[in-house]
């Protein structure tokens, strides 16, 4: 009987340490997902300002302004611009079997 | 042995039976104060217990994202920081003063007047400041000065698609277009969670989502930015050049009735809250109302070709140029003779409509302008928009009839004036319009019949063509439908000398419509005003970039389509 007590006060204060444990690991871990978390908005706010980069840099006048003035770019006149018909194109590869 | 005799020391009983239930009664005092606590006093003292280390935190959810229809950003929020303080506990040396004025770009003595309001206990220094400033700021390490996260919105597409937008205020609430529109979707709604902090402040256990934040729909709208940036673009120029006073134009599917684009001047930056004025803040398109003139023509005579009055062959005599009605005559800009119907539109004939509109009953006509559109709300969902004016028919004289018939005495949004269009380009039907993309097909309702509509819309080419009053509305490539207008602007009810409203409302391609755009000229005021020569060129260019950007193909093609015959064969080797 007293044996068994011993065992079993031994248990006790190995499942208590055991308790102790754990919880200071979940609070680790809790520690650590709040800190990927942290990125996790850090990189959201980096990527909404990329995004915002991105189409301030793809604005019309700014691409406009380089087309013409760097490129040296114009907007071909009607007459020379050439025409592919696509219905064309694939009824006649559709026709030789080389369509996609 | 004679025991000694203990001197017996007589006890009450009833001093031990005292002491005894005086004990008994602490004890049971004490086990009922226990069980007081830990009973029925339980949630008070967890809660007290608990608010030592857990914390209710904010959860963000922002607002949602505009786009265009293909996905590109109209409006995006992003965070940034707000910098406040508590005046009770707040302390500054002058060197961070002065140094946190610099980084605020503030006064240092309006920072100082701030921080000097004794009886408050929170007072924001700036509001949405960038995250790197806000950074430094706190590396100052001030006593009693925090920042709390905010976000802000930006609209990288600037004065392009201000009008369609609109913008949010400083708490994030929209405030004009679509973002005030659609507010209930666009906006998120902050969550809240329970939390256990440790003595750093670190959150060591999460105890409960009081509730989940709910981050705000994105919206994809029907503007293509690209068509909206050429619209714009070329609106500009011509108000500029005509030296006039505003514009607008519109530019729609003819299929869906999806605004494409949508645009006004003047306009305003609303990145730049300062450029903001009344003037500049107006969506003129969709809230102001004009006198169409002449580009309601059309809808006077589809509606005798529908009910058998006139065939587009049916002669009129329009000479002298004039025609009395009542006590008012109608002119024309010059003695036309005698006009089909078909040229009557062609060279916007007031006297040859006119009559035309005095054969129909007055029922009939209203009901015409009614189902096309005029007088009643778009529903684009857009708010403060106009509806326009169409008087009861019951109430019409003559010499209202007749005017109304060529666009006076009736008003409409430019809005209005395009969605009507869609009758002609669309064989018949009225088509709802939408400023959110749609991904299916629409259906229409039917105002005229197909052959009707058809045979407007060779009219309504001819006008576009030499001879008619819109030969600068032309294409080359596509054929091109439309009519001009030209209307003396309404002051005080009265016609204003000289101030004219000049409009173009076309389509493209004729053979099988895609885009409608109306253009509105206010003002014009460097010599030129009638439709066809302020309005009509803006149609003409912003509708070729658009058919080029939208891959239409051409159907009236110069010889420059590519076929097999003239080509090389393609994989014959293979």
């Amino acid at each position: 009987m007293f044996k068994l007590n011993i065992f079993l006060v031994f248990i006790l204060i190995a499942s208590a340490l055991g308790v102790v444990t754990s919880q200071h690991m979940v609070r680790k871990l809790h520690t650590a997902r709040e800190h990927e978390k942290e990125i996790e908005r850090k990189l959201d706010v980096e990527w909404g300002r990329l995004q915002l980069e991105q189409s301030t840099l793809i604005m019309h006048g700014r691409i406009e302004y380089i087309a013409k003035e760097y490129l040296k770019m114009t907007v071909p006149a009607a007459a020379s611009i050439q025409i592919v018909s696509i219905n064309e194109t694939e009824n006649r590869l559709d026709a030789k079997g080389l369509k996609p | 042995m004679i025991k000694p005799e203990l001197r017996q020391i007589k006890l009450s009983t009833w001093r031990s039976l005292l002491l005894f239930g005086l004990l008994v009664l602490g004890l049971i005092s004490l086990a009922g104060r226990a069980a007081y606590l830990q009973g029925m006093h339980h949630d008070f003292l967890q809660e007290k217990g608990e608010s030592r280390y857990s914390r209710v935190v904010e959860m963000n959810a922002d607002r949602g994202m505009i786009t265009d229809r293909n996905g590109h950003i109209l409006a995006i929020s992003s965070p940034v920081a707000s910098i406040y303080a508590d005046p009770k506990v707040a302390a500054i040396e002058p060197e961070q003063l002065k140094k946190l004025a610099g980084l605020l770009e503030m006064d240092s003595a309006e920072i100082n007047d701030r921080l000097n309001r004794e009886n408050s206990r929170f007072v924001y220094l700036k509001r949405q400041v960038v995250p790197d400033t806000a950074e430094k700021i706190m590396k100052m390490k001030i006593k009693g000065i925090h920042l709390t996260s905010e976000s802000k919105r930006y609209y990288p597409e600037s004065e392009f698609a201000a009008h369609v937008l609109g913008f949010t205020d400083i708490n994030d609430e929209g405030q004009e277009g679509v973002e005030r529109g659609w507010q209930d979707m666009l906006a998120g709604e902050l969550g809240q969670r329970r939390v256990l902090k440790d003595n750093k402040g670190q959150i060591i256990e999460d105890v409960e989502n009081i509730r989940p934040p709910k981050p705000g729909q994105d919206l994809v709208l029907s503007i293509d930015r690209r068509v909206q940036y050429r619209a714009h673009a070329e609106l500009k120029e011509a108000v500029l050049a005509n030296n006039a006073k505003a514009g607008s134009i519109v530019v729609l599917d003819a299929q869906t009735g999806e605004i494409l684009a949508l645009t006004n001047l003047p306009a305003y930056n609303p990145n730049r809250r300062s450029s903001i004025t009344n003037e500049r803040l107006r969506n003129r398109a969709l809230i102001d109302t004009f006198e169409p003139g002449s580009t309601l023509k059309p809808f006077t005579v589809a509606i005798a070709m529908e009910i058998g009055k006139v065939n587009a062959n049916t002669v009129l005599q329009t000479a002298p140029g004039m025609w009395q009605v009542g006590r008012k005559t109608i002119r024309d800009v010059s003695n036309k003779g005698e006009l089909t119907v078909a040229q009557i539109i062609q060279q916007s004939s007031n006297v040859g409509t006119a009559k035309i509109a005095l054969s129909l009953e007055s029922q009939t006509m209203w009901e015409m302008f009614n189902r096309s559109g005029f007088g009643t709300l778009t529903n684009s969902g857009f708010p403060g928009e106009a509806s326009g004016i169409l008087r009861p028919y019951n109430k019409w004289r003559p010499i209202e009839q007749a005017t109304m018939s060529y666009g006076h005495g009736i008003s409409t949004s430019l809005m209005q004036l395009a969605r009507a269009y869609t009758i002609f380009a669309s064989g018949g039907e009225l088509k709802p319009i939408s400023l959110l993309k749609q991904n299916m097909p629409v259906m229409g309702q039917r105002v005229i019949s197909r052959d009707t509509a058809q045979a407007m819309s060779r009219m309504l080419e001819m006008a576009t063509k030499p001879g008619g009053t819109a030969p600068l509305a032309q294409i080359s490539g596509y054929r091109v439908a439309g009519k001009t207008g030209t209307a003396h602007k309404l002051v005080d009810g009265q016609y204003a000398n000289k101030r004219y409203i000049s409009t173009f409302v076309g389509y493209a391609p004729a053979s099988n419509p895609r885009l409608i755009i109306a253009v509105m000229i206010d003002e014009p005021s460097a010599g030129k005003y009638f439709g066809g020569a302020v309005a009509a060129p803006v149609f003409s260019k912003v509708m070729s970039d658009a058919l080029r950007i939208l891959n239409i193909p051409p159907d009236a093609p110069a010889n420059n389509v590519i076929t097999f015959t003239a080509t090389p064969e393609m994989g014959d080797e293979g």
